[in-house]
């Protein structure tokens, strides 16, 4: 279906992003919110990768240093083959055309005084792709290429309904032509019955534009419809990545396990029949992790061994990576 | 007899552009110890419904505009919503947990002021047995460490832990009914999946009766006996769950299962099937079926004819819907 699979286009390696906490007066360093600790994996030419996970387990932190909006505190992140890790401000804006970004909150993410027009002909105003008549042009076609009605360019957010200002938001994104977009909670916003609409115009889009997706959600069975493959995180640390389905019918990781039995399903059989895992606990502060296995406390088949050392996420076979030593 | 039986209720909203029906002609019952799920997208008046029971709806700009609410022979909407009845029976017999455990707490009382506040007034407690209570409670719900967490304050207890207290409090004197607004809507789902078991198990073993408002169907799916899903302030569909679930009949809830990715389909196996359109302003609705701009299955009479009434179609299922997309 898809040609050119094994591409890398962007390599994530040991990538690492800690907050500074700081307080007093001299603003003296206190600690590090660990919100993203060492982190490796890729992202192929013309998939969708998903990156699920609870609030807080740092999967929109690692979007951000994707996309460099964000200046890692280590690791690099080589993207089409340059390391943009490190790269100067000026620099960046380069690379960052040929990224796009699909934020959660469609009343947020635009501005309510501008046009639609404008804010989805803004990209290319900014990196100089076009102007003036071309630049109308390009608006109507990204326009239809979404769904919504060119005659609507002149109106603000606020006529538009969220699932149309979703689409405004998806436009912007798509305005530059980029390979890379990076979904951050797309549809969580969004009417249920309004979700799919989106999530089938995004499947569209990626058939049309060849385009690759980083797809950031909560909600596991939203992000294994869409991707390819899917990467768990938990507290900073991806925990296990592997194809959609193979995450489905074969979890090794317990939290894996926890988080899909957690899931409800709307059909009363299938759900008399499941078996629930309840957490107990909550996830710890990402200040001051669990040593160790970051789940071990709340998980059922920790050990001595687990809370002494961090499990890498090592290759089970047929591309399964987990981290655990129970596995 | 029902434990609580809703007949016809209408809630209506007077703006400045127009009537907006919110809650219009909704009737369904409760009974002793069912657990009842109330299914329907924002703004389809599912918590305008439950508000309007409990008489927490403002006015103006609301108005109780007709129907009924019978509790232990009583018609609540009698009462006025200040008086002395109503407040007795709300937070005591009747009470709530909502979606925003954050906005419903005080954040500058501590834990135990406001739990032991509805103790005090409905049960008439002392202070220090009311304290009591309150900590055996939150034992109760699982809060760790209750008798020195009582004294916290909101800020000081995670999202869960909050929604928690929330329960305890719902759960305080010994309600009839517990009306549950979107109540795990704030949390993650691990934390949603806690708090679910936790009030499915004190429920069925208090036998206290248990109605979960959500957008989610799969939230209703393992718990809710019977579910009601709304549209537009109108019940649209009811019936036991499975029969919802593995039978829909109306097109809008067959849509809204289409819509849904389900958990363990293999990528691409199936396309989502989106409901064209957007759910409808509210303001001076058409006196035609309001589903009927977004329905793939209307027929000649939809457009001429007024909202249908709810007809049988099975055992305890009633559909309101003019077409026959099962034959039936």
């Amino acid at each position: 279906m898809k040609a050119s699979k094994n591409e890398t286009i962007v390599q994530v390696e040991n990538l690492k992003m800690y907050f500074p906490i700081t307080r007093g007066l001299l603003r003296r360093k206190v600690g590090d919110v660990k919100a993203v600790d060492d982190i490796s994996f890729d992202i192929k030419k013309h998939e969708t990768l998903g990156l699920v996970g609870e609030s807080g387990c740092g999967k929109t932190t690692t979007g951000r240093c994707i996309l460099r909006l964000y200046q890692p505190t280590s690791g690099k992140i080589i993207f089409s083959g340059i390391d943009i890790s490190k790269l100067p401000e000026r620099k960046i804006k380069d690379h960052r055309r040929d990224m796009g970004t699909i934020f959660q909150d469609p009343f947020g993410s635009l501005n309510p005084r501008q046009s639609a027009g404008g804010i989805v002909g803004d990209p290319l105003k900014i990196h100089h792709m076009a102007s003036g008549k071309e630049l109308k042009g390009r608006v109507e076609e990204l326009f239809e290429l979404v769904g919504l009605d060119p005659s609507m360019m002149d109106r603000v957010p606020h006529e538009f309904s969220g699932g149309q200002r979703q689409r405004i938001g998806v436009a912007r994104a798509l305005a530059c032509n980029p390979s890379l977009v990076v979904c951050d909670e797309p549809i969580s916003a969004l009417d249920v019955s309004i979700q799919a609409q989106i999530i089938n115009l995004l499947e569209e889009l990626q058939e049309k534009l060849g385009l690759t997706y980083l797809f950031i959600a909560h909600d596991l069975a939203v992000v294994q419809h869409i991707s390819d493959r899917v990467a768990v995180m938990y507290l900073g640390r991806i925990m296990e990545l592997t194809s959609s389905t193979e995450l489905y019918e074969n979890p090794l990781h317990p939290y894996t396990k926890a988080l899909l039995s957690a899931i409800p399903i709307p059909d009363p059989a299938a759900e008399r029949t499941r078996s629930r895992i309840v957490l107990k606990g909550e996830v710890p502060s990402p200040v001051n992790p669990p040593p160790g296995c970051h789940f071990h406390p709340r998980c059922s088949l920790a050990i001595k061994e687990c809370s002494e050392t961090r499990p890498p996420l090592r290759d089970v076979g047929n591309n399964h990576y987990v981290a655990c030593i129970r596995v | 007899m029902a434990l609580l039986d809703v007949q016809n209720l209408k809630t209506y909203f007077h703006t400045e552009y127009g009537l907006v029906k919110a809650a219009d002609g909704v009737s369904f019952n409760v009974n002793q110890g069912e657990i009842i799920g109330l299914v329907g997208e924002s703004g389809c008046g599912k918590s305008v419904t439950i508000l309007s029971i409990m008489q927490l709806i403002p006015s103006p700009p609301g108005k109780k505009a007709g129907g009924k609410v019978i509790f232990e022979g009583k018609d609540l909407l009698q009462y006025q919503p200040n008086g002395q009845e109503m407040r007795s029976i709300r937070g005591s017999k009747l009470t709530m947990i909502f979606q925003e455990p954050m906005t419903s707490l005080n954040p500058v009382l501590t834990i135990a002021r406001q739990m032991t506040e509805t103790l005090e007034l409905h049960l008439d407690m002392d202070k220090s047995a009311a304290r009591e209570r309150g900590i055996e409670l939150l034992k109760m719900v699982g809060v760790p460490d209750a008798s020195r967490r009582i004294d916290d304050y909101p800020h000081q207890f995670s999202g869960g832990m909050r929604q928690r207290v929330m329960i305890a409090m719902a759960l305080s004197c010994n309600p009839m009914i517990i009306f549950a607004d979107e109540p795990t809507t704030a949390v993650d789902v691990t934390t949603q999946a806690q708090l679910l078991e936790l009030m499915k198990d004190l429920v069925t073993r208090l036998n206290t009766s248990l109605v979960i408002v959500t957008h989610n169907l799969g939230v209703v799916a393992r718990y809710a006996q019977r579910i009601y899903v709304m549209y537009a302030g109108r019940i649209i569909e009811s019936g036991p769950s499975e029969a919802i679930f593995s039978d829909p009949q109306h097109p809008y809830t067959v849509g809204l299962l289409n819509s849904v990715p389900k958990l363990g389909e293999r990528h691409g196996e199936r396309k989502l099937i989106p409901i064209y359109g957007l759910p409808p302003n509210l303001i001076n609705m058409p006196p035609t079926c309001a589903f009927l701009p977004r329905c793939n299955a209307k027929i000649g009479r939809c457009s001429k004819e007024p909202w249908p009434e709810l007809r049988v179609v099975g055992k305890d299922h009633l559909i309101s819907c003019y077409a026959n997309i099962k034959g039936k």
